[in-house]
Parts: structure tokens; sequence; C-alpha cells
């Protein structure tokens, strides 16, 4: 975007931000499956792209050939020091084997379905409260609005901080993630008064233990060591940066999709029971999560010539639409039996929020169509799109229909 | 027949206990496991196959099936 070159080829100089991959990446994508499949470019200092199914697949389980140490593509690489491999900076989506699985089991069980599934009567009151504040308007914002609102809300519950603090916790969640194009100067100063709020809730939590997720991260040890409060504070980061624009853009997409597929919106109304089954299919086609690896060293792999420092940029939202393994792949079929989608990755790094995802999603649009059985996109020159590797409609406006 | 999950490969995905909560079930880390001795009867045979078709890190095994 900006000013950046447009790109002519994406085989040879793609760029997740250009105006024609942020708008549809998936023509795109289906070009490349038929004539690469592996991309490059020398933008971002050198990076490849495998649109079909098999090389993401092979990539993202391969942690010999290629690090997590930085998830998120960039001109820069991450200097030496700013990585203490193997643990990196946010632990475990940055952290290769063997410490990777340390930090991970230590909050998996917090995101275990049977803990998440009791999350479900609270989701729904805050979907409620949410649809409540439109009131009898006959345009609503269902991304802007709704959509963007409820993670958040929900993830306040879960780490325990106050009621009253929802929209001064929105603020900052948002500012953390939606502050990646300013300079790091900025983006230091704004982070300030953040870090204040978490410490603050955190010793809180300290003098008065209770049953949420800062809590069990407090009493959490490795090795028989309590965490660091760096630690604790870092884990807390990271889930509101992997758990909420993601969310956010999975809700959106799949109401930007009801919005102009009457037909399905009308199943999904007259067929409840169908929900399960549609939301693995709004999660394979509108797939929200991109994600990034560096090559470790110089070798051929993938029939491609990789340099130490390369980036990968690993589209699972590309896997989910490879004809070879999704039957009709670029047809959204609601009830799709059959749907090995990889939206929540492959391996090692499997979201750890993907329970908690899937009943947000679930109860965000059921939620919804409750409210308002019929609606259509009110302009859909409007709809907005994030640009980057988190996707998902940011503006969309839609009418409500009788 | 019956069916395992390969524990190696499972990561946890969620899609089998989800799609057949009467075979599947999950432990503390939210890792699938097989309930009882995984044993398949006809009627459960192709809710087991259902689960495998959908298990993205190809998990699931049907002993003996083809
Ligand atoms: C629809 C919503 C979501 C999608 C599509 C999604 C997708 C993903 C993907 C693809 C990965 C793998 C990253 C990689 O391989 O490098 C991942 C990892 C992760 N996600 Fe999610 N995510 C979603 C929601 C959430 C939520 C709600 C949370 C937590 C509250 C969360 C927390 C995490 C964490 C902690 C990891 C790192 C796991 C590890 O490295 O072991 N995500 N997510």
């Amino acid at each position: 975007m900006s000013d950046k070159p447009p790109v002519q080829d994406f085989a040879t100089d793609f760029d997740h931000t250009d105006t024609a991959w942020v708008k549809d990446p998936y023509p795109i994508w289906q070009d490349l499956r038929e004539r690469c499949p592996v991309a490059h470019t020398d933008r971002y200092g050198g990076a490849w792209f495998p649109a079909t199914h098999a090389g993401v697949s092979t990539i993202a389980k391969d942690t010999e050939h290629f690090t997590s140490r930085a998830v998120i593509m960039e001109v820069g690489r991450p200097g030496e020091e700013a990585l203490p491999a193997p643990i990196g900076v946010a632990p475990p989506i940055t952290s290769d084997p063997p410490f990777h699985q340390i930090a991970r089991r230590l909050i998996l069980p917090a995101f275990a379905p049977g803990v998440i599934n009791e999350l479900e009567p609270q989701i729904r009151e805050v979907c409620r409260g949410l649809l409540e504040r439109f009131g009898d308007d006959e345009e609503v914002n269902a991304s802007w609005d709704y959509a963007r609102l409820i993670p958040p809300s929900v993830i306040r519950q879960m780490l325990g901080f106050p009621e009253e603090d929802t929209e001064r916790f929105i603020e900052i969640v948002h500012m953390i993630t939606e502050s990646v194009d300013n300079s790091e100067e900025q983006r230091l100063a704004e982070f300030e008064p953040i870090e204040a709020y978490f410490v603050q809730q955190i010793e809180d939590h300290q003098a008065n233990p209770r049953d949420d997720l800062t809590t069990f991260l407090l009493n959490a040890e490795i090795d028989g060591q309590k965490l660091s409060l760096e630690h604790v504070f870092g884990t807390i980061v990271l889930i509101l940066v992997a758990g909420i624009d993601t969310t956010w853009g999975a809700i959106g997409a799949s109401l930007w999709h009801l919005a102009h597929h009457p037909e399905d919106l009308a199943r999904l109304v007259n067929e409840p029971d169908l929900m399960p089954v549609a939301v693995e299919e709004f999660l394979r086609y509108y797939a929200p999560v991109t994600m990034a690896r560096l090559v470790k060293e110089d070798m051929e792999y993938l029939g491609c010539p990789m340099k130490e420092y390369d980036w990968i940029l690993l589209g699972f939202p590309a896997a989910n639409r490879d004809p070879v393994v999704f039957k009709d792949a670029d047809q959204f079929i609601i009830d799709r039996a059959e749907n090995r989608h990889v939206a929540f990755g492959l391996g090692i790094h499997r979201c750890i929020g993907s329970n908690l995802a899937r009943l947000e999603l679930r109860v965000a649009i059921e939620e919804f169509i409750a409210r308002y059985p019929r609606f259509e996109l009110a302009e859909p020159s409007a709809v907005t799109w994030a640009p980057g590797q988190i996707r998902g409609p940011r503006q969309l406006p839609l009418r409500i229909l009788e | 027949m019956k069916v395992v999950i390969d524990a190696d490969l499972c990561q946890g995905q969620g899609r089998c206990f989800s799609i057949a909560p009467s075979i599947f079930g999950f432990d503390d880390l939210g890792n699938g496991v097989v309930l009882g001795d995984g044993t398949l009867t006809e009627e459960t045979l192709e809710l087991a196959r259902l689960a495998q078709a959908n298990c993205p890190e190809h998990a699931i095994f049907i002993e003996g099936d083809e």
C-alpha cells in the first residue's frame, strides 16, 4: 500500500499488503497454485509463500528447518538479542522446541474444552448486551460495533479484570493490536499506561487470588518455580494479541457472508442444529490468520533456493482453498461434512484458543441471527478489510430487514 | 474394528470429540482420547470415519478399515 509499488506478478513479487490481495486474495492464490506453487518476493528482505495445502503443512510441521521466533512478517529481522532463543518474546507462539512445549503446556489447561464450555452463558450475555445497544436502528455496523467488541469483553472476564473497566480495557487492547503502523517510539509511549494498568491488575490478583486466568498464571510453575511477573504479563499480552483481532475477523467475515447469501442465512435461522458444521465452514472459507516463519539456514526446499532469514508466509487461509484437499474448494458449502480445515494452524503451534474462538463464533452468530433473522449489506462498497496477516472486515454496515 | 488416536500426531484440534462425543473425549490439555477400548459397532463405525475425515492432523486410525 502507501508508497510501495503495486504488485505486477504475485509469483515473483508478492506482497500481502497489496490492495488486490487485501481486497480479494483467493483468485491470486488459485493462480499461484496453478503455476508456481511457491511464490517468492524480494520485498521484506526476501520471502516465500507456499500456496498449496501440502506446502503449508510441510513447513508448519518442520521445526528443524524453520523457526517461529518471529511470526509477523516485516522489513527488518528480529535481532539476535531480541531472541532469547529458543524462548522468544511471546511464549509459546515465538518459541521453538524444546521450550515451546513447556510454555504451551502451562496454559493449555486454562483453554481446555471443559473449562471453556463453561463460558457460554457469559459470552451470550456479552452478545446480547451489544445487540441491545442497537435499539431500533435500521442500519448497524456488525463489525465495528458488534464483532470487534465481543472478544475483548470475553477475555476481560476470563482474566478477572473489573467489569467497570470493560470500555477502558477494549480501548487498551485495540491500542496494542492497532498500533503496528506507528513508530517504535510512539508505541513505547502508548504502552506505558497499558503496562501500568496490567501491573495494577496483576498486583490486585496477588493480593486477592480468585478463580480466573490471571490467578491461574500467578500460581503456575515451571520446574517448581513460580513464573516471573514479566512472564505472566507477557502471556496476558500474547492472549490479547492472539485472541482478539483473530476472532473479530472470523465473526465479521461470517456475518458478511450471511449478509449477501440469504439462502445460507435462512438455513441457519431454520436449522439451528447446523451451527457447529457451519462454523467449521466459516473457519475454512474465511480463515483469518496467516502466520510467518524464518528459514534457519540456506537450503533447497520444496524446489526453492531458500536463504537463511528468508521469511515464509504461512498461509493457512490459502491451504483451506486447495482443491487437492477440499472438494469444490472455492464454494462455501454450509453443511460440508468432511472438512479438514487448518484455520487454527497445524502441528505443535495449533491455536491454544481454538475452543474459545469456536464458542465465541458460534454464540455471536446465533445471537445475531436470533435478533436479526434477515439482513443485507447496506452498501457493499463501504465494507473494508483489515490489511496484513489477520483478515476480516472492519466496517460492515448492514441493513436490517423486516 | 477399533479406533485409536495417535497421541504423537494429535494436537488437540478438537474436531473428533465435537463430532463424535460418544466415541471420543479429551484430556486436561484438550487433546483427544478414545473413550473405552475403542471397539466400534456397525453404527459407530460411520461416525468414527466422519471424525477421521475431519481430523486436520490425520491422527485418527481405524484398525482393519480400508
Ligand atoms: C478464529 C479465531 C482464531 C484463529 C483463526 C486463530 C488462529 C491461530 C493460528 C493459525 C495459530 C498458529 C500460529 C502458528 O502456527 O504460528 C494460533 C496460535 C495461537 N493462538 Fe489462535 N486463533 C484464533 C483465536 C485465538 C484465541 C481466542 C486465543 C486466546 C484467547 C488464541 C490464542 C493463541 C495462542 C496462545 C497461540 C500460540 C500457540 C502456540 O504457539 O503453541 N487464538 N492461532
